[in-house]
């Protein structure tokens, strides 16, 4: 086997310096019942050669999204990721270590956690963020916890904008903890009156901007109203290279901003791993989740850095840890980091007016069929259309002429309301004329 | 301080200060050529950003930025990281290309089923190895990491009980049990009741069942428990817990012991987490990602959360919601976003084939007995809080044996790290004093192994001789010298920023 360095003639004197006869002595405390005498039902050892084959296969029957024109969004995003990025996270040093307990051997997660903090605080126009939590939506529901312990109220009041699975599991954690949560309907149309629905009993708002249907929401009046009965705004946003055009969260008023990192750095994945982010205002800190890194110095005085605040978390506190989170995103924090770096603000910015160039142009292309409707007036990347007919179906006829046209919305949210016939439509940088051709061309074809 | 020869740059030949990116980069530069759009009229509702203060780099700054951050981490590939609880065992790179493929790498979540079929077959296989492996009758794949998996089987456990009507308000840890456990009790509401542990280490029966009662939801014990030893009456307490109507979430971290040796299913256990990133190989980076598949007994399976994939016929079907669930699952909710770890989920898979049935075990086995081994070759010098007495994949030593000296546990920690090692989990589980933890795993060879004793002997030797400077001001060698923690903590900064440009590195 080759990923066992031991011999048999090794293993025999492994044994006689323990002073034991065979393997099994090792294993006596295990009760004789209970102990496998077969090896389980599965196949044996295989070369590398043989695995490829087989995964390979598995992979060889999923539609990639670089081989078709794709416009599926909804908190994933296909972006370009430059070659250095996963090259640089695959050295040993980056991939094969863990969580640096030991600060002085592990200084360069360190310092990458410093930086990443940093940019998602700069992204986000909060003042700190810590070192990543799974992914946006458990972020999102952490966020709503740790409104909870802030505002020592209980309520959560989710806008109909929110992502549907967001709402879903900050509804999960609620549920099991016996915390109420006010869940608005699905808001395609952007119609919903969310300050009308806060009183002196809400914890925290939690609104998406740009939200899962595309919308832009201002969020400074709801962060006022938020404030002026004592609750906090948490923002939410999916999709992050949003805020290389948009007015960032923390510069309307937003306590919390959470979000999914996934767009810069990380690929689709299927659904993960993708890296939460999670900001706040310096006076919270104490009741943040999660890991954070911290600038200190070392004995000859010279800068370091350190995980920090560790009061907070299960590994002290225990049961009165802010989170039960250990492992995070790690080396998807690595791969944000660096590939924001290589954007800069020069660059993040103008990736965003082409993403945004690119959906105005689709939406103008698709828009012009007959009898499909745009229902998003201001949007980022993404927006919302209305078609004859369920939304599935259609999204089902396009895959079958090749086309990966977006996200029907009933699928996210099936039972809220009158959103049979949606489509979420995401456009990003790679998107090339021919593929937003290819999409419309299709889409008229499966409707005519 | 920089040795006998100070350098002008303060750098040590291989060992190069690196700035911050802030300290380095501009706004006005990037690494990526991208095309300017056509002039457009923007939709963004008044909404636009003026800017941001992120610097950029060209591709040679980031490269050398980043490969230079590298260069000051320690990691499995560049020698042993014997870090108890964490099974740091080698990653093999096949697992790397395997994630990559376009197939697993670039498939979306929400796109339609019939795009990823091969997807959703390779999250069926995986979890049917997990099912056979561990002998349970369900699988929620979905969670992150070991404490998200905490969580779900938790909220399977709570979720049954209420179902019944049978509210249930304390859950029983162990002294010994790693953080999270006692931090997702609280999660979902519960107070926790210690229970302690016997003078071999070990949790009795006797003492379940004294804490057992009508309230009492669950127990989490984790097995092999945190100082590597097998619950021998695991059997035995699973039955006590199940007499009380209370459920048996077992902490499966130290699953890689007894891989191919026996099955949680076997053993009484109703739910279990497997984190794929110690057993499995998934690479540790730096943190996580991880991946915690939860298996689930016969009673708790109905209960795993959305989405979960099924098989009908030649076709795989990913159940997303309440309504699409058959009548006999009744998912307790969801907890993310997406379908889990999918590239978790293909590493994992790819280390499974390789190892197959035989090597999976080989692994197990290897795993204890090189615990057994590092055990035995310094047993006489250093000392077990519960006797000398075998051991599962990890062996635990307290800091008795460096009473009568001027070290402590941390500073022998230390001075390890200028032998060329990762040290071992120090204070932890937190009820043996000056607690370490080492886990060698299957993937050293026994010269390795060799050497690693033979160092700690020396350090022993030397700790006992009175050589305290070697522990005191350790590490010596390192990129950098002990850093100051309570200043961190008492001063936090948490970012750069411009205002106060921090001080440059000397
Ligand atoms: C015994 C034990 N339980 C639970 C966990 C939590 O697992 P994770 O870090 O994957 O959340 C750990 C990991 O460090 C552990 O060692």
């Amino acid at each position: 086997m080759r990923y066992l360095p031991l011999t048999d003639a090794d293993r025999q004197s492994m044994l006689a310096s323990i002073g034991v006869q065979n393997i099994d002595e090792l294993f006596a405390d295990i009760p004789a019942e209970v102990r496998l005498k077969e090896l389980a039902n599965l196949p044996r050892h295989a070369g590398e050669m043989e695995v490829e084959r087989q995964l390979g296969a598995m992979a060889a029957r999923n539609m990639a999204a670089s081989t078709v024109p794709f416009f599926v969004g909804c908190g994933a995003y296909k972006h370009h990721v430059p070659a250095s990025v996963d090259h640089l996270i695959q050295r040993s040093e980056f991939l094969t270590s863990y969580t640096p307990y030991q600060p002085e051997i592990s200084q360069g997660t360190l310092q990458y956690l410093f930086e990443f903090q940093t940019q998602v605080a700069m992204l986000t126009g909060m003042e700190v963020a810590n070192a990543s939590m799974y992914d946006g939506s458990t972020a999102c529901g952490e966020a709503v916890l740790m409104a909870r312990r802030l505002t020592r109220r209980s309520n959560a009041l989710l806008s109909g904008g929110l992502h549907p699975h967001y709402r879903d599991v900050a509804e999960t954690l609620s549920k099991l903890s016996n915390s109420p949560v006010n869940a608005l309907p699905g808001d395609p149309l952007g119609s919903e009156d969310i300050i009308a629905a806060i009183d002196e009993e809400t914890a925290c708002v939690v609104v998406q901007s740009p939200d899962v249907f595309g919308r832009i929401r201002d969020l400074s009046e709801i962060a006022a109203a938020a404030h002026d009965k004592g609750a906090l705004l948490i923002a939410v946003v999916t999709e992050i290279v949003s805020l290389g055009a948009l007015k960032p969260p923390g510069e309307m008023g937003a306590d919390i901003v959470v979000a999914e990192g996934q767009s810069i750095g990380v690929s689709l994945n299927f659904g993960g791993p993708y890296v939460g982010l999670l900001a706040t205002r310096q006076k919270y800190i104490r009741q943040m989740p999660g890991r954070v890194c911290g600038e200190t110095v070392d004995a000859n005085s010279r800068r370091g850095y350190v995980l920090t605040l560790s009061t907070r978390e299960q590994h002290i506190r225990r049961e009165k840890a802010t989170s039960n989170i250990c492992t995070n995103s790690g080396l998807c924090v690595l791969a944000f980091t660096i590939h924001l770096s290589l954007l800069g603000e020069a660059g993040l910015m103008r990736l965003a007016r082409i993403n945004h160039a690119n959906a105005i142009a689709l939406a103008d292309g698709l828009s012009a069929i007959d009898g499909v409707e745009l229902l998003t007036g201001n949007f980022f990347n993404e927006f919302t259309i209305r078609v004859p007919g369920k939304g599935a179906d259609v999204v089902e006829a396009l895959a079958e002429k090749g086309v990966l046209g977006g996200v029907p919305a009933a699928r996210l949210a099936p039972d809220h309301a009158g959103l049979d016939d949606l489509i979420i439509v995401a456009a990003t940088e790679v998107n090339s004329p021919d593929d937003r051709a290819a999409y419309v061309k299709a889409l008229r074809e499966v409707l005519s | 301080m920089s040795g006998a020869h100070p350098t002008f740059t303060g750098n040590k030949a291989l060992q190069i200060e690196e700035p911050l990116l802030f300290e380095i980069g501009e706004v006005s530069k990037t690494g990526v050529d991208l095309i300017e759009p056509d002039a457009h009229d923007k939709r963004l509702g008044g909404l636009e950003r003026k800017k941001i203060g992120l610097p950029g780099l060209s591709e040679p700054e980031a490269m050398r930025h980043y490969v230079r951050l590298s260069q000051k981490n320690f990691a499995i590939d560049a020698g042993i990281y014997p870090l108890g609880s964490c099974t740091m065992k080698h990653n093999p790179r096949l697992n790397e290309k395997m994630a990559r493929l376009p197939g697993f790498g670039d498939v979306h979540p929400l796109q339609p089923q019939s795009s990823v079929q091969g997807a959703l077959e390779l999250i069926d296989t995986l979890a049917a190895w997990l099912l056979e492996l561990t002998g349970m009758a369900g699988v929620a794949m979905s969670p992150k990491a070991g404490a998200h998996g905490e969580f779900c089987g938790m909220a399977a456990i709570k979720s049954a009980q209420l179902e019944k009507g049978d509210a249930r308000a304390l859950v029983l840890v162990p002294e010994s049990a790693h953080g999270t456990n006692p931090a997702t009790a609280a999660l979902l509401g519960y107070k926790v009741r210690d229970i302690p542990a016997r003078d071999d280490g070990t949790v009795s029966p006797d003492a379940v069942k004294a804490a057992l009662g009508p309230d009492v939801a669950g127990i989490m014990l984790t097995n092999p428990n945190t100082c590597g030893l097998f619950e021998r009456d695991i059997v035995a307490i699973a039955d006590a817990v199940h007499a009380a109507g209370a459920y048996f979430y077992c902490d499966g971290a130290n699953f890689n012991a007894i891989v191919g040796k026996t099955r949680p299913g076997d053993l009484g256990i109703d739910c279990m987490h497997i984190n794929l990133h110690k057993t499995f190989s998934t690479p540790h980076g730096g943190g996580g990602p991880g991946s915690g598949p939860v298996v689930f007994s016969p009673a708790l399976a109905p209960y795993a959360p959305l989405p979960y994939v099924v098989r009908q016929g030649d076709e795989f079907v990913l159940v997303e919601t309440a309504g699409a669930a058959s009548d006999a699952n009744k998912p307790f909710g969801r907890l993310t976003a997406f379908h889990g770890q999918m590239g978790m989920f293909v590493r994992a898979l790819s280390y499974m084939m390789s190892h197959g049935a035989d090597g999976l075990r080989q692994a197990s086995e290897d795993a204890v007995l090189s615990a057994n081994y590092v055990r035995a070759g310094l047993r006489d010098v250093m000392t077990q809080p519960f006797g000398d007495q075998i051991c599962m994949h990890e062996v635990l030593f307290d800091d008795a044996f460096l009473k009568e000296t001027s070290v402590s546990t941390l500073d022998f920690a230390k001075a390890m790290i200028d032998e060329g090692f990762h040290p071992m989990t120090i204070y932890f589980p937190l009820v043996v004093h000056g607690a370490m933890l080492v886990e060698p795993t299957e993937s050293e060879s026994k010269a390795s192994l060799d050497q690693f004793i033979a160092t700690l002997r020396d350090l022993v030797r030397a700790a006992k001789a009175g050589d305290v400077e070697r522990f005191g001001g350790a590490p010596y060698h390192a990129p950098r010298a002990r850093l100051d923690e309570t200043r961190a903590a008492r001063y936090p900064v948490l970012r750069w920023s411009p205002e106060t440009p921090a001080q440059a590195a000397e």
